[in-house]
């Protein structure tokens, strides 16, 4: 009761950091923000990659929008664990396949089951080069394979990677945007290399060029 | 500090002009735009309703004195510089200058405009940050484009930081026979500067034929910056009550702060088209960003200050 009300206090404070650092919006450019399951997959280059997206939601959809994060970063200290597990109620998987109990895909198709939306990063890490998006790892094939049905939203962000880039502590207040695409689903008998560079494609197309910045 | 009395008159003429501009808008929107497909009404209608939140919160500045309008400042100085500086060049190398730039340079230029360290506001950014952010920069061995980096990181100190901290500066003059009255200074420069602006925009859409410089700025025709640096420079003069001048004293000097204010226009309109943007923001509506508003005041508030400063004041 009490973890649950600090949690949804920290939430909302968190998103409203966020606004402030960021003055963030939300550009929906071919889907519109209205309550539906949805596999929002996202360009990664910051930790504060899906907190900006949940930010950038209507209250009513975050409030069923999970996020799928790596547990090898959010449990390790009891703070992270609170805001992974309770705040952003985040389904956690792990990277290594060697340690893991439970399969990635399998746990992300039962948190759809269960009528959350999901926030994913099929880059798999974030992305420190100079390229705009790395190769996808297969898993968004797998989960689209699995629950080819659900919307799959390509969602690209904007200068996040200024704001915090991997290993500063203070963000610099920057304008970021976040461009919500038009839904892409997985084609009867489409193979994984050609789906994966569709939804590559499909996400990179939400990338600014001039015109398109903030 | 308490409110002189000439601002509250000054404020109850800039309501008039909002209430009429405001009636203005609803009969053009209920004759001409029922279906909300004309472009040109639907911006206009939401730039008077911005307008309206624009001074509501300068006048709660001001009635809350100093502070108040120093804060304001700092705060449209943050905005402002947010926005300049989510377009310019930048790496990851740029980091803990930005950081400074943001979170210790804007905070102390207001703090010593506060506690009126004239010799020390006036150099801070042109001659410290200037020296100490590029320091910053390079200790971290990125040199790709540096030159560009800490070029557009100085610009946009100098434009959104000390051009802009130059309002509330004016607070600082001491003028002989106008003690205490030195935020009705503000109020000329602010009021001549945006009306310049409006008129301009007015007379542009009104008679607006002859463009200046159609690839740099379309909207921008010798009918709209005429008529609207003539007006705005006109009812300068009729503010001279506000001010320390004379009636030819204070059109002069809102002839040369609404030129430079449209100067200032052209500067920022040509960064905007440099890096491929309409608008510098989108959180006023109907005006797009916060230097979109603010860049007529930026190029003609330092200007202003020195020209009031060197002629009028005591200091």
């Amino acid at each position: 009761m009490l973890k649950s009300l600090v949690a949804q206090l920290l939430g909302g404070g968190i998103a409203m950091f966020a606004r402030a650092i960021t003055a963030s919006r939300a550009i929906w450019d071919g889907i519109e923000p209205v309550q539906a399951q949805r596999i929002y997959f996202a360009n990664h280059t910051s930790n504060g990659d899906f907190v900006l997206i949940w930010t950038v939601l209507p209250p009513s959809l975050r409030a069923r929008t999970r996020p799928v994060a790596a547990s090898d970063y959010w449990l390790t200290t009891p703070i992270r664990a609170f805001i992974g597990t309770d705040v952003f109620n985040a389904v956690l998987i792990d990277r290594n396949p060697e340690t893991r109990k439970l399969d990635p895909v399998t746990q992300m198709v039962e948190a759809l089951d269960e009528g959350a939306s999901l926030i994913i990063f099929p880059e798999g890490t974030r992305n420190t080069s100079r390229e705009p998006l790395l190769p996808f790892k297969h898993g968004l094939f797998f989960l689209a394979s699995k629950r080819p049905e659900t919307d799959l939203v390509p969602v690209w962000i904007e200068n996040l990677n200024n704001v915090m880039p991997k290993g500063e502590i203070i963000p610099i207040p920057l304008i970021c945007t976040v461009r919500f695409g038009s839904p892409i689903h997985l084609a009867a008998g489409e193979p994984k290399g050609a789906f994966l560079d569709r939804a590559g494609k499909a996400l990179l197309a939400l990338s600014g060029d001039g015109e398109r910045r903030p | 500090m308490t409110t002189p009395a000439e601002f509250i008159l000054l404020m109850a003429g800039v309501l008039a002009i909002l209430v009429v501009a405001s009636i203005i808008g609803a009969i053009l929107h209920n004759k001409l735009n029922r279906d909300g497909k004309n472009a040109t009404i639907t911006n206009l209608n939401s730039r008077i309703v911005a307008w309206w939140w624009m001074v509501a919160l300068l006048a709660l500045a001001v009635l809350a004195g100093r502070t108040g309008v120093l804060i304001l400042f700092a705060i449209l100085s943050f905005a402002a510089l947010r926005e300049f500086l989510t377009l310019t060049e930048k790496r990851r190398a740029d980091h803990w200058a930005l950081a400074a730039a943001f979170f210790v340079i804007l905070p102390f230029q207001y703090v010593l405009i506060g506690i009126d360290w004239y010799g020390l506001y006036s150099i801070f950014i042109p001659v410290y940050a200037f020296l100490f952010l590029p320091i910053l920069s390079a200790l971290r061995s990125d040199t790709e484009s540096f030159l560009n980096r800490v070029a557009e990181t100085q610009w946009g100190l100098m434009i959104c930081v000390f051009s802009a901290s130059h309002v509330p500066a004016l607070l600082t003059l001491d003028i002989p026979g106008y003690e205490g009255k030195s935020i009705l200074l503000i109020a000329f420069l602010v009021f001549t500067v945006q009306f310049s602006d409006v008129m301009q925009y007015v007379w542009g859409k009104l008679l607006g034929r002859r463009r200046i410089l159609p690839a740099l700025s379309p909207s921008k025709t010798w009918e709209g910056f005429l008529g609207g640096t003539l007006t705005a420079s006109l009812a300068g003069a009729g503010l001279w009550w506000l001010t320390p001048f004379t009636p030819i004293q204070a059109f002069l000097m809102a002839l040369v702060i609404t030129l430079l204010g449209f100067l200032g226009g052209i500067v920022m309109s040509a960064i905007k088209r440099d890096k491929g943007v309409k608008d510098w923001g989108h959180l006023i509506a109907g005006h797009g960003g916060f230097i979109d508003r603010l860049d007529s005041v930026v190029f003609s508030a330092p200007i202003f200050f020195h020209l009031t400063r060197y002629f009028w004041s005591t200091v």
